[in-house]
């Protein structure tokens, strides 16, 4: 890539303004933190707007900038799906139903709730592998960001790693969770509007959307499509080979709806944590669902500059093109070729910033998940339990810094060892993806038993892992993407399909067999050990006197329900 | 927690607000620079739009009447 940006003293004082801002809230927020709660659980004193932001902005990271851009070249409006079906159902499900247990138990974090629910062997394999995976999702973030500067701006790369850790870090020490959240509502905020003049230049470029429609039929019909396949989201899914992604309405439905959607959105404790922060029940509740509401509109900012960049790619006189990777385009540069089509100095300082902000965001949410899992489930559990609560901040407060130092060798790692995190993202995408089957069952069905949770999530892993290795999607080189058992029997035309099968393969293994196993053994809960944490035996919450109705849950739900329909028929 | 987000928000909009509002205007004219983005002085119309929300932001949050002392 020779795209170098070439930064004025207005581009840099952006950046700097920024990061005086975001260390700024970490030191006003940091004579609040006294207690172990105060710094790992915000002490449950943030607005329900607050919360709801970031529980959206912290997975507003890297993985959703540029690789949302990157699907939106890849695979056009079906990118979607990603928001409305993979996310808005997720959202209603953990604000109406899941939220109640995980705010009203004394839980706090998830793998806490799996103790109380289940067992501590079904708390300790989801607290360490979830673990592990936050400090390598938050290294692989310094990474990228890193990567990116380096690419972008000619920085040298150990130096804007250190620059983005030891920032990320004092933040998050001084101010804990809470500086966390408040950061990534600003993030948010910059992030829209770093990006918004990239959209509507863009658009003004293209010739507005009748133009983006032709040009994006070129491209279609190109690659061997009816012209309409990058515009619509489900038109084209009746057969996975109509589409872009190449799966079929059934994969999109239960694999990224059902599985993988439910799973991230309603039981990841990454997002979960931010409901957590909420300043009551009512608030935890709403927490997703005002979340959900500008979720909704997020693919306008980033899936259409994807959009725009490979019409541009295909337009033989607009002078853009995307870069090449091997044999096909290196999707994953759209947003920053975009930035340096359009943005003169003074705005591409704001861009950058923005896109920095978003990498930040990303790091911060896993340190702050990693800290608590950490300091309440492994080392308050296993290491050193009946300590002070001074004692505990202390520990928080220390896993921080140790997070992130960990979190730099894993950047090394990702920049040496390509292929081994690949095949860690692999790892963890198996540990995932059956948990939400766990989750279902253990709080809709007070059957279900300890024994039957932990061998339904190792053999929901397992069906994962065998999955993998039974299949592979067309075309693809062997091992990483799939096959590793030795070869494939079936073949999947892409590898989106391949990763919706392999969690619906997941989920169903992990339900049948936490069925059959909590069958054949004894509940060892009482009836009163599970008040609170299992739908059939929590009393109802009550509805409050007086409560206007924009801040009733159930209300709010349907007006994200009624608007996520309309989208989807919008995009149909 | 005493914090009321939008104060720095609002204060980090309204400074970058400004501050591009400023460098479009000594840019006005300058059509190589703004030849990318299609001769329109986005630096201007970002800060306008930055500096209204930074306001709106600030006008809208709760201060404490005084700082409370520990």
């Amino acid at each position: 890539m020779d795209i170098i940006f070439n930064l004025s003293w207005i581009d840099y004082t952006i950046m700097i303004v920024y990061f005086v801002f975001v260390l700024g809230i970490g030191w006003a927020l940091r004579k609040y933190m006294k207690s172990a709660s105060a710094f790992l659980e915000a002490g449950r004193a943030i607005p329900a707007w607050v919360t709801g932001l970031a529980f959206i902005a912290t997975n507003l990271g890297a993985l959703e900038v540029i690789g949302m851009a990157a699907n939106g070249a890849k695979y056009g409006m079906m990118t979607v799906h990603f928001y409305l079906i993979g996310a808005i159902p997720g959202m209603i499900l953990l604000g109406i139903f899941m939220m109640p247990f995980f705010y009203g138990s004394k839980a706090r974090s998830v793998p806490e709730y799996l103790k109380l629910r289940f067992d501590e062997k079904t708390r300790g394999f989801n607290a360490f592998s979830f673990a592990v995976m936050t400090i390598f999702a938050s290294g692989i973030s310094m990474y990228a960001l890193a990567m990116l500067m380096e690419v972008l701006l000619g920085w040298n790369f150990n130096l804007s790693l250190m620059i983005s850790a030891v920032i990320v870090l004092l933040y998050v020490y001084l101010g804990g969770l809470s500086s966390a959240i408040y950061n990534e509502v600003l993030q948010f905020f910059l992030i829209v509007i770093g990006f918004a003049p990239l959209v509507i230049l863009g658009m003004i470029n293209i010739g507005g959307w009748d133009g983006l429609t032709e040009a994006l039929g070129t491209v279609a019909v190109s690659n061997g499509f009816e012209a309409s396949a990058w515009l619509h989201s489900w038109r084209n899914t009746s057969s996975p080979d109509l589409n872009p992604m190449g799966v079929g309405w059934f994969g999109v439905f239960m694999g990224l709806g059902f599985v993988l959607g439910c799973g991230y959105w309603s039981v990841n404790f990454l997002v979960v944590q931010r409901a957590m922060a909420a300043n009551s029940m009512s608030a935890a509740r709403r927490t997703p669902l005002i979340g959900a509401l500008p979720k909704m509109f997020i693919p306008y900012l980033v899936i259409i500059p994807g959009m725009i960049a490979i019409a541009l790619t295909y337009m033989p006189d607009s002078g853009f093109e995307l870069p090449m990777k091997g044999n096909s385009f290196d999707y994953d540069k759209a947003i920053p070729m975009m930035l340096g089509k359009y943005f003169p100095t003074g705005v591409l300082g704001l861009g950058l910033t923005a896109l920095m902000a978003s990498f930040m965001s990303g790091m911060a949410g896993n340190v702050t998940a990693f800290n608590t899992v950490f300091t309440y489930d492994i080392y308050q559990s296993y290491v050193n339990p009946n300590k002070s609560d001074k004692h505990y901040l202390r520990v928080g407060q220390l896993t921080t810094i140790f997070g992130v130092i960990v979190s730099i060798g894993t950047a090394y790692v990702a920049r040496f060892f390509n292929n081994i995190m690949d095949f860690l993202q692999l790892v963890f995408a198996f540990i995932n993806a059956p948990l939400f089957a766990t989750f279902v069952l253990g709080m809709f069905w007070k059957r279900a038993t300890g024994h039957g949770a932990f061998y339904g999530l190792v053999a929901g892993t397992l069906a994962a892992a065998i999955h993998h290795g039974i299949t592979s999607p067309e075309g693809s080189e062997m091992l990483i993407k799939g096959g590793w058992l030795g070869g494939a029997v079936h073949y999947y035309p892409s590898e989106m399909a391949q990763n919706f099968w392999t969690a619906i393969y997941a989920f169903t293994a992990c339900f049948l067999v936490t069925v059959i196993v909590s069958v054949s053994t004894k509940q060892l809960r009482t009836n009163d050990q599970l008040t609170g944490l299992v739908y059939a035996l929590t009393p109802r919450i009550k509805e409050e006197e007086g409560v206007r109705w924009f801040r009733k849950p159930e209300i709010l739900a349907i007006i994200v329900g009624i608007i996520a329909i309309a989208l989807t028929i919008y995009w149909w | 927690m005493n914090l009321d987000i939008k104060i720095p928000i609002g204060l980090l909009f309204t400074i970058l607000g400004i501050l591009l509002t400023i460098f479009g205007l000594t840019t006005i004219g300058e059509t190589e620079l703004y030849a990318r983005s299609l001769n329109i002085n986005i630096n201007l119309w970002t800060g306008l739009a930055m500096v209204v929300i930074g306001v709106f932001l600030l006008s809208t949050a709760k201060y404490r009447k005084a700082p409370t002392k520990e």
